[in-house]
């Protein structure tokens, strides 16, 4: 038994893991979320703002992080549009262009097709250069993003009247996966302006132990990892859940993701627990068996 | 004079940031050196295309290890670059409609759109999910308590694990409200707000004390290494 659990072939563990993720998935198991206090801090950052209130949403992410930050995007797309804010989508990375894009479409255009582009929403797209564009845009919006990402002025855009720079915005939302993200956002937008710009953000579990030094300060609200997102999700739901329910009183898939997807988080961060229980027992027998012998 | 011009082109960008950042009246000039920058990162993205062509290309020639994974590469970059450039399957913007080329490259339905739904996005998603199974494997194998300090890292990693997801609530929700710091969505909160805010905090400041410094070596020229080509 005990050679057995020492020599044991990994692709054991791997089928282990594989049904602690996808056997949740399949029955579609929920636990209830108890919202914590920055997830708490992060709903009320936006939905303290008067509606009208300029928010920019600033995606830099990827889809090989989506499955864990898709769902708070999703959550601040809705509160923003539900609380009627406008809305200003940006990216610092190449295919954050297509996380926004996939928002607009999934929450936007489904569930607030009475909102206008250009005086509701506007994606200004893809910019290079990292945190130089944080930078640039702190003291001069429009020399950074001169146009959308269809290429319309942005002198042409009526929700970007008015638009100087980044202190004309009354917050920022960043997503992020990495590198520009939070961090950048922080040190260059809201550390030399800090009676000036608020931020809220969402980041990877990776990222999170980064980000509370900055807590709360230089950032009020943080949705750390998919258990913030799920926790923040249930806030924005339990309040503005009632705009996207369909006739029938059906919700969206998408307005539940953060919830549905802590189901396999619970399972497989319990078999982690066992599998690091396991391991070190039979460390432990090991060495045991060698004193003696 | 190969060394000597982007040394001073360094040298004049840093301290004209650095006294734009402190006087409002040179923010303009300020503005100039970051718009520079972007556009430099921009360029930088075909160096980065170039210099992938470069590596693989020769890589292939010369049949080097692993010459297929290479031949693989260059196919899928200069599928996907002809493909966005020459924005195929992609219909002509509604303003523009004489104009074939005038519609977004990344639309619904075009090839590049394609690409980056059926290829890219699983790929990149399967790529990221694969690390819970090598995560299983590592906690299994290597995660012993073998001493004082792997037993603190152990039982933070359970503390962390359980906190984070309903497990947590379930197994300590029956302690009393006088002992609620102990149960572990709570021990959580101060492992991350107190211990890790601390650590984190003393790594910054480091990391911020020997990013000036560095910084200050290369606008005055002290540090040259960034140039290539040792000291010159």
């Amino acid at each position: 038994m005990y050679e057995f659990f020492r020599d044991l072939d990994r692709r054991w563990i791997f089928l282990l893991m594989f049904l602690a993720v996808s056997v949740p998935i399949l029955a579609q198991l929920q636990f209830p979320e108890k919202p914590t206090g920055l997830a708490e801090s992060t709903f009320r950052e936006i939905d303290d703002l008067p509606p009208g209130s300029r928010v920019l949403l600033a995606f830099d992410y990827d889809p090989a992080s989506e499955g864990e930050l898709g769902p708070m995007a999703t959550s601040f797309v809705l509160h923003c549009a539900a609380k009627g804010h406008r809305m200003y989508f940006l990216a610092l990375w190449p295919v954050g262009t297509r996380m926004i894009e996939q928002k607009i479409d999934s929450v936007l255009r489904a569930d607030f097709p009475h909102l206008v582009y250009g005086q509701d929403y506007v994606n200004l797209g893809f910019k290079t250069g990292n945190e130089g564009v944080i930078k640039l845009i702190v003291s001069d919006f429009p020399r950074a993003f001169p146009a959308d990402i269809q290429g319309t002025p942005v002198s042409d855009i009526p929700m970007m009247q008015g638009i100087r720079n980044l202190l004309d915005l009354d917050l920022i939302a960043n997503v992020s996966a990495g590198y520009p993200g939070t961090k950048e956002w922080i040190q260059y937008a809201v550390t030399p302006n800090p009676s000036d710009i608020r931020i809220v953000a969402g980041c990877t579990g990776v990222q999170a132990p980064l980000m509370y030094p900055y807590i709360p300060s230089q950032l009020p609200g943080l949705l750390a990892a998919i258990k913030g997102a799920a926790e923040y999700e249930k806030l924005v739901m339990d309040r503005y859940g009632h705009l996207v329910h369909a006739e029938d009183g059906r919700v969206s898939g998408i307005y539940a993701e953060g919830r549905r997807r802590m189901g396999p988080q619970l399972i497989a961060h319990v078999l982690m627990v066992i599998l690091i229980i396991a391991g070190n027992v039979i460390y432990f027998v090991g060495r045991r068996r060698e004193a003696r012998s | 004079m190969q060394r000597t011009v982007p040394l001073l082109i360094a040298i004049v960008c840093g301290f004209t940031m650095i006294v734009s950042f402190f006087i409002p009246a040179a923010q303009r000039s300020g503005d100039d050196v970051a718009e520079i920058f972007n556009i430099l990162a921009a360029v930088a993205f075909v160096l980065g295309g170039g210099n992938l062509l470069k590596i693989h290309l020769k890589k292939v020639s010369d049949q080097a290890a692993g010459w297929g994974y290479s031949l693989i590469t260059v196919t899928a970059f200069l599928l996907t670059l002809c493909v966005g450039l020459f924005k195929i399957g992609a219909n002509p913007a509604d303003r523009y409609p004489g104009h074939a080329w005038s519609g977004e490259y990344s639309e619904t339905g075009s090839a590049f759109w394609w690409i980056y739904e059926f290829v890219f996005k699983p790929i990149t998603a399967t790529m990221f999910a694969m690390l819970a199974f090598y995560v299983a494997s590592a906690a299994f194998r290597a995660f012993r308590a073998k001493n004082t300090e792997a037993v603190l890292l152990l039982g933070t990693a359970f503390i962390i694990l359980l906190g984070r997801t309903y497990a947590g609530v379930i197994l300590t929700d029956w302690l009393p409200d006088s002992l609620s710091g102990l149960r572990f969505e709570n021990l959580t909160m101060t492992i991350m707000n107190v211990f890790n805010t601390a650590g984190s905090r003393a790594i910054m400041i480091g990391i911020a004390l020997g990013t000036a410094s560095v910084s200050l070596k290369i606008l005055l020229g002290v540090d040259r290494s960034y140039l290539g080509g040792g000291r010159g």
